[in-house]
């Protein structure tokens, strides 16, 4: 932290970390919510659906208890002086999710769909999987620091994980977006991943350029031009969002990463030239490619007229869906207070009802209220992680957990904007809520390295070693 | 770097709330336009998730609910004698959606009624099933079933009013459909009703509200009612000043007379053999502006006449003289609902007040709590009660006169006696169409009160043209509707 060794002095900004509690118990009473309120979430969708509690429920509540406990214990364990929210918060919507989707499991409307099955066993497989990797990450991932060494090769991996699904035979097209791959009969997402692996070459690279991008500069118009070549790596992140754009047509990916390399670089130079700098080039680049990508043309239509996109779906027009217009429906019919579990009819929307549209279920049956509170808890998640980065004492941890938690907090507004009709619709999965195992999965690992940062931040100091030239060293007076 | 880290906290702070406001926009702000958006596949769920309320006639609903075993819709309208009761209910489809009383009162029916809220609410808590509401119509069902069968087989509309309250007693339309028969979502349905809709008969058409007519010689009341509020004649057993045949003002054409004697006729012997050089020389008289005025005081020229269901508007328009006097006989450009006539002669038999037509009693909730009863209301006084006086005397003068027009509708019971007008409409291209029939009356019982107004008109193509008169095809229904009336009050 060199270049800022003035500011943090200035602003006290080091979180005096040294005699800090841990924090644990009050983890674990909040995991306690955490585990009751989906259970009860549970029982209500049950009743409301069949009048009688369903058949799971001990089950769900004991395994969402018992995998929830084992998380606490490893994090008691391996990172004593983590963030106390972030392992509750992450199960509360886990869990919360798992419900939503057994609910729309139980819908008629949907079991008529060709596509239809039981999502609900995947996901807690799935949710599961994602849970024993958290415990991995911090068995395994003893100083985030280490991630460091893997700069290069996880540039490497990355590029890796967004090309797959353009590789034929592997990647599959789903309405018009190429995101998926397909092993062994079971699809991936590899860009879930992609997210965390991006975020740690990001970090490793920018702590080391970091310097040169920010001081090696000429002042223009109040800006700080950056010299052409320490323009090279934006330029190429700029060009792969550009590629993931055209060649996946997926516009939230896209998005995504180029929006959390601009907050990366952003934190790393204290450069507000690159935040302008980026918002011009997404906005040159998503421009650029909309003028002549019809995919993302009919989005942008579809997002300005949701009515006249649903009009064209019930003609039978190709390449028009109703979803837009059914979740907006799903909204309002919800109002302030929702149906309640279990009583909407989000089901309307038809596919991807559990996935890219579950906000819409949460907005039917718990109203303004429910979405409401989700939203804040993923705000409160994202806010914990920047509160990590600004506690972390190494400008790597700060880059990553600021890189993490950016990228997630995109992700969420990029999603839940898109359903609710803020900004085009984009094929992406609210984390931790929606269908889909390499979203759950993915995100308990960035759950993992946030919680190792957190507990590295907090850690006390180690007590100072004794100084051994204290003995020997004398004042000796004239 | 932990300036920047701030402000990306805020940043990521304000995407939040950005998703916040947008929240609060669709789920309070438009929450209930997007809840109640007809294309909103939850309206009809909702219509069709429970059964529907009634509609009650006579204490007794002539509609009902039925389940079916649809994912969406649980219930399926069904109608009591739907073809007789159509034009009162409309129809309520799970493929076409609803219309008039259907419509209208789907909050009603469907229990999800602002009004009904509190009870919804404690029913929830309580944990019973929501029920819908049933909307009682001041039909009544014995006159319905006179109108509807007078009406047969021919083209035609009944509507019956009681002239003290506005309480409309019979309103039928023929040819009519069966609302049950397309109330369902399947193919069939979808099928029977467009096969309805492209019928050149129009069926689905509701004759005795929404479509307009020439009046005839039954608009010779209205210029009667006009000449006698105006003094531009003295009394009814005057002679008036008319030439036979009356060359109608500013042309060479000469107006005639079908039968009767009519030069300087009184007015009584003119509205009894149906005169219609009297009548075109005194709208004449009267002139166009005072016509309109004593029309509107009738009700026509008015747009929006909710009953709740919306009649269609019957004109009397700004005309230049010889169409003015051709309006005084009802053949020139003015028009008038079954509905509109009906109101007419309820004006004349309620002592010249012209009370508001109304179709819905009270609305109730599912325990029989009413919600909302209709109170009789005033639309004008549209004559004196000495005129309206004199316009009963003539009136009867028709029906009890032998050599009246209008003897057809003559009841022969203790203490009844019917005042009315016949109407012998021609229309089409130089009036080759087939006339219309038409007939207005009122019955009044032996202590002066009228219990029943109405107004019949038959569009029948099948009679010989000589026979379609007022009198021969439309008084009797008019009689049997008013007989159906009086019986049941007994």
């Amino acid at each position: 932290m060199s270049s800022t060794t003035n500011t943090s002095t200035q602003h006290t900004s080091t979180i005096g970390a040294i005699g800090a509690p841990s924090r644990r118990n009050t983890e674990l009473a909040l995991l306690a919510f955490a585990v009751a309120i989906p259970v009860f979430a549970y029982a209500n969708a049950g009743l409301a659906i069949s009048d009688q509690v369903p058949a799971g429920l001990l089950a769900y509540g004991l395994g969402l208890g018992l995998v929830a406990g084992i998380c606490h214990l490893a994090v008691r364990k391996f990172a004593p002086y983590a963030d106390p929210l972030m392992l509750p918060l992450a199960t509360l919507l886990n869990g919360l999710g798992l419900v939503v989707i057994w609910r729309l499991d139980q819908s008629e409307r949907l079991q008529l769909r060709d596509e239809f099955f039981e999502a609900s066993p995947r996901q807690l497989l799935y949710s599961a999987l994602g849970m024993a990797l958290f415990i991995a990450v911090l068995v395994f991932l003893k100083d985030h620091r280490v991630l460091q060494r893997y700069t290069y090769i996880s540039m490497a991996a990355a590029l890796v994980l967004l090309l797959l699904p353009l590789v034929p035979g592997l990647g599959l097209n789903v309405f018009g977006a190429r995101i998926w791959i397909s092993i062994f009969g079971f699809t991936i997402q590899p860009g879930e991943f992609a997210k965390i692996v991006l975020a740690i070459f990001f970090a490793g690279y920018l702590m080391v350029k970091r310097d040169a991008l920010a001081l090696a500069s000429r002042r223009f118009m109040g800006l700080y031009l950056p010299r052409g070549r320490d323009l090279g790596p934006i330029l190429v992140v700029w060009v792969l969002s550009i590629l993931i754009l055209v060649f996946e047509t997926d516009l939230g990916t896209s998005l995504l990463f180029f929006g959390m390399f601009v907050i990366m670089l952003y934190v790393a130079t204290e450069r507000t030239s690159w935040i302008v700098f980026g918002l011009l080039m997404s906005a040159a680049g998503a421009v650029g490619v909309a003028s002549f990508e019809i995919h993302v043309q009919q989005r942008v239509q579809a997002w300005l007229d949701p009515m006249r996109e649903y009009e064209l779906s019930q003609q039978g027009i190709v390449g028009h869906s109703q979803q837009s217009m059914e979740a907006l429906w799903a909204f309002g019919s919800g109002g302030t207070l929702g149906t309640g579990l279990g009583q909407g009819n989000s089901d309307l929307i038809g596919f991807a009802a559990n996935s890219d549209f579950i906000l819409a279920t949460f907005g039917e049956e718990l109203g303004l209220a429910g979405v409401m509170a989700i939203l804040l808890v993923y705000g409160l998640i994202v806010e914990r992680g920047i509160r990590t980065s600004l506690a972390a004492r190494d400008p790597f941890g700060k880059l990553l957990a600021v890189g993490l938690s950016g990228a997630f907090g995109l992700q969420v507004f990029v999603v839940a904007g898109g359903v609710m009709g803020l900004i085009p619709l984009t094929g992406m999965t609210l984390p931790f809520v929606a269908y889909g195992g390499s979203s759950v999965i993915a995100n308990w690992a960035l759950i993992g390295i946030l919680i190792r940062i957190s507990d590295t931040a907090r850690r006390p100091a180690p007590a100072p070693a004794p100084n051994p030239d204290a003995e020997m060293t004398q004042v000796v007076r004239p | 770097m932990n300036k920047p880290l701030r402000r990306i906290a805020i940043f990521c702070g304000l995407l939040i709330l950005a998703l916040l406001i947008r929240d609060n926009w669709i789920q309070y702000v438009q929450a209930d336009s997007l809840k109640s958006d007809n294309k909103n596949r939850r309206v009809a769920i909702e219509r069709y998730g429970t059964p529907r309320g009634d509609i009650i006639v006579d204490g007794k609903a002539i509609t009902g609910s039925v389940e079916t075993r649809g994912t969406d819709y649980k219930f399926k309208r069904t109608w009591k004698n739907g073809e007789m009761w159509a034009p009162v209910t409309g129809y309520s489809s799970q493929i076409v959606g609803a219309t008039q009383l259907e419509n209208l009162e789907d909050g009603i029916l469907t229990g999800n009624d602002d009004r009904l809220f509190f009870r919804n609410t404690l029913d929830m808590i309580t944990g019973k099933k929501k029920e819908g509401g049933s909307v009682v119509t001041t039909l009544n069902a014995a006159a319905q079933k006179a109108a509807f069968e007078g009406l047969g087989n021919k083209k035609g509309a009944v509507a019956a009013i009681d002239p003290k309250t506005g309480a409309i007693l019979a309103l039928a339309s023929t040819p009519s459909y069966d609302p049950s028969t397309f109330a369902g979502i399947s193919q069939k349905d979808s099928e029977t009703f467009s096969k309805l809709e492209k019928d050149k008969d129009k069926p689905m058409l509701n004759r005795a509200l929404r479509e307009t007519y020439p009046p005839g010689s039954t608009f010779k009341v209205v210029t009667a009612a006009a000449a006698l509020e105006n003094g531009i004649v003295d009394g009814i057993d005057k002679a008036t000043d008319t030439p036979d045949p009356y060359q109608l003002p500013g042309t060479r054409t000469n107006l005639t007379n079908q039968h009767g004697k009519c030069e300087d006729a009184t007015l009584r012997e003119a509205l009894k053999v149906s005169c219609n050089t009297v009548f075109a020389k005194l709208s004449d008289k009267v002139t166009n502006e005072k016509m309109i005025e004593q029309a509107e005081k009738f009700g026509f020229n008015e747009a929006e006449l909710d009953i709740p269901v919306r009649a269609a508007e019957s004109v009397y328009p700004v005309d230049n003289a010889p169409q003015n006097a051709l309006d005084g006989i009802g053949q020139g450009s003015n028009r008038s609902t079954p509905l509109q006539m009906a109101m007419v002669s309820a004006a004349i038999a309620n002592d010249g007040k012209l009370m508001k037509p109304y179709m819905v009693d009270q609305l109730r909730a599912s325990n029989l709590d009413v919600i909302e009863s209709h109170d009789p209301e005033e639309l004008s006084q549209a004559v004196s009660p000495e005129t309206a006086q004199k316009l009963q005397e003539m009136m009867e003068t028709v029906v009890n006169d032998p050599g009246g027009t209008g003897g057809a509708a003559k009841i022969n019971a203790e203490g009844v006696t019917v005042g009315g007008k016949t109407g012998t409409a021609q229309h089409g291209v130089d009036n080759k169409e087939l006339p219309y029939a038409w007939f207005i009356s009122y019955a009044k019982l032996s202590d002066g009160s009228s219990p029943v107004a109405v107004a019949v008109v038959v569009e029948d193509g099948s009679a010989n043209r000589g026979e379609i008169s007022g009198g021969g095809l439309a008084a009797p229904i008019a009689k049997s509707v008013m007989q159906a009336v009086i019986n049941s009050k007994k």
